[in-house]
């Protein structure tokens, strides 16, 4: 390579070799931490695969439909678990999107004087950092009490419908307040995600739409909310990403019964609550068993989002 | 609807910048600016303008930038009420045919159904041709035949036989020309009075510009035109009259702008009254 003539440009000394080797260097350096992470995904799944390995033998696809969960005869099932796990993260989903929605739509607008719009936007993103265990107690102590006074009148009410048809549970615990907990667990992931998306669509757009005489509410519903589509789903399945693995706050208030009910007042367990719950005490092929229904909540996570990539796109190709 | 005359006897024009009636040029004026001031907080942002913008005529904004063409030109379908600062002064009027559009009792959405409007860049909603042209009808609740009226308007926007095949497309996937007149039929399926331009053609190559400029010749037979240009060329190729804007500093620091000569366009570009006129015109500033 021949350098270009120096005498013309005074000011302009030839790039050194140092600089053009950091460059490269720095290449190196990102797609190593690139693989970094993808390599230790690979090996979390190694290595529970491989500890799930004696219970999928022994128990094949049967451990998704069973619901034994006997260590003295070591039989084990997960399908408890995999309900509560869904039901409950659908419960918080129900709460939290339409209100973590509203939340982004009316912090993305300029309803409020900057000022405090700022400081809202802060504290809905502290929310999320609250340790998950706060949120637990918070259910304890909130949360349960106002199911035992409430939950019997639910029962009363409306048991004719199947998911309250059953009587609350004497402690006050149960699908309904984990779920509960959840929503506002991932409240803040889908309003501080949605709002994102929102603002940081061109402003042409709704120039566009109110130019054509859209009211505020016409050119949100029709043109904002659909252009930020993908990164609103995008939110939610964060969300939901969080809803299916969280272990502390769950475990805390969902129950820990070995139960599959359709009524959301009765107990119920989760994969995770099961793994928190059991792992310490395991030993043998509970252990096993233990990694499968680790590996089905990794598969179902990963099914979520393939199911959102897809969704995303099918939305996007219009 | 109409009553024209009283309103001029009413509310006499007290402008020197108005244009000589006998002009062969002009038709009855659709918007009449009177003493119009904008506000940007405290600040005043573009001071007096008193104007007439003919019927089914181009009427070209000219000026430096900062001039305040644009600001002007969204005042005229309410469209500054989303900035929040904004404000218009207390003396002044825009009167839509005989209505003051900043009335209080004026719906601004209303007003912008009726007064349309065509952005810098061309900004398709990321939704289907045909669903970029249906939004504004449905919006108004248009009860009539949508298939025909998506092809009247890209018709109408000289977009429809490049398009034809392929209306289930997204209106992104279009190219920057076809983009700009895709938003002008969108502008056009509500069948406005008057249709904004605010730069439409800034973005695009010289061959799609062209295009653009050929369809506002059609377009003026049915519609008001305002643009504000940047490219004096454009102004003296499409407009029939032209406006032009200068902006000054003002002891606060800021800028302000006016209008410094209205009329019709061949005296705006070859014998203007005012000295800065003929500096702008002749490319000396600007």
């Amino acid at each position: 390579m021949t350098s270009l003539s120096k005498d013309s440009q005074p000011a302009v000394q030839p790039r050194s070799s140092l600089d053009k080797n950091l460059d490269r260097g720095f290449i190196w350096l990102t797609l190593l931490f690139a693989l970094a992470v993808a390599g230790v995904l690979i090996w979390m799944t190694v290595v529970v695969g491989i500890g799930a390995i004696p219970a999928m033998l022994k128990y094949g696809v049967g451990f998704i439909f069973s619901s034994n969960w006997d260590a003295v005869n070591d039989e084990y099932g997960a399908l408890p678990q995999l309900y509560g796990t869904l039901v409950s993260s659908i419960i918080a989903l129900i709460f939290a999107v339409p209100i973590g929605l509203g939340v982004a739509l009316f912090l993305s607008e300029d309803y409020l004087p900057t000022r405090i719009q700022v400081v809202i936007v802060f504290l809905v993103e502290l929310l999320a950092a609250i340790p998950s265990v706060v949120y637990g107690l918070w259910g304890i102590a909130v949360l349960v009490p106002i199911m035992k006074a409430i939950g019997g009148q639910i029962y009363n009410l409306f048991g004719w419908i199947p998911i309250f048809g059953t009587p609350p549970s004497a402690t006050g615990l149960g699908m309904l307040p984990a779920g509960l907990v959840l929503a506002v667990m991932v409240l803040p992931t889908i309003a501080a995600i949605s709002r994102d998306a929102l603002i940081s669509l061109p402003p042409d757009l709704r120039q566009a739409a109110v130019g054509l005489g859209a009211t505020r509410w016409e050119a949100i519903i029709k043109i904002l909310v659909p252009a930020a589509f993908s990164g609103i789903v995008g939110a939610i399945m964060l969300a939901l990403g969080r809803a299916l693995g969280e272990t502390m706050a769950v475990t805390l208030l969902i129950g820990n019964s070995n139960n599959i009910s359709a009524s959301i007042l009765a107990p119920g367990s989760t994969i995770s609550s099961l793994l928190a719950l059991k792992f310490a005490e395991a030993d043998g092929l509970q252990v096993s068993a233990l990694m499968y229904s680790a590996l089905l909540l990794f598969a179902i996570t990963l099914l979520v989002n393939v199911l959102a990539e897809m969704l995303v796109r099918r939305v996007q190709r219009i | 609807m109409l009553n024209l005359k009283s309103l001029f006897q009413q509310s006499p024009i007290t402008s020197p910048m108005t244009v000589n009636k006998s002009n062969v040029n002009q038709t009855e004026p659709v918007l009449r600016a009177e003493n119009v001031d904008i506000y940007y907080g405290d600040f005043l942002a573009v001071k007096g303008i008193s104007m007439d913008i003919p019927k089914n005529r181009i009427t070209a904004f000219i000026g430096p930038s900062g001039c305040g063409k644009s600001t002007l030109l969204r005042c005229y379908n309410r469209l500054n009420d989303l900035i929040k600062i904004f404000r218009i002064g207390e003396q002044s009027k825009i009167y839509y045919h005989n209505q003051n559009l900043y009335a209080p009792d004026i719906d601004p959405v209303e007003v912008r159904r009726r007064i349309g409007m065509v952005f810098q860049k061309p900004n398709p909603f990321p939704k289907s041709i045909y669903d970029n042209i249906a939004f504004g009808p449905r919006l108004n609740g248009y009860k009539g035949d949508m298939d025909e009226l998506v092809e009247r308007s890209l018709r109408g926007a000289a977009l429809w036989d490049e398009v034809k095949d392929k209306l289930k497309q997204s209106g992104l996937s279009l190219s920057g020309g076809q983009q700009q007149r895709l938003c002008i039929a969108r502008a056009i399926a509500v069948q406005p009075d008057v249709i904004l331009m605010d730069e439409p053609c800034s973005a695009l190559d010289p061959i799609s510009t062209l295009r653009v400029e050929d369809l506002l010749h059609e377009l003026k037979e049915q519609y008001t035109i305002v643009i504000v240009t940047h490219n004096m060329q454009q102004a003296s190729r499409v407009s029939d009259m032209t406006a032009f804007f200068n902006v000054e500093p003002t002891d606060k620091g800021g800028r302000m702008g006016y209008l410094v000569e209205y009329d019709r366009t061949e005296v705006i570009f070859q014998s203007p009254k005012e000295e800065s006129t003929r500096e702008y015109v002749s490319g000396r500033f600007g």
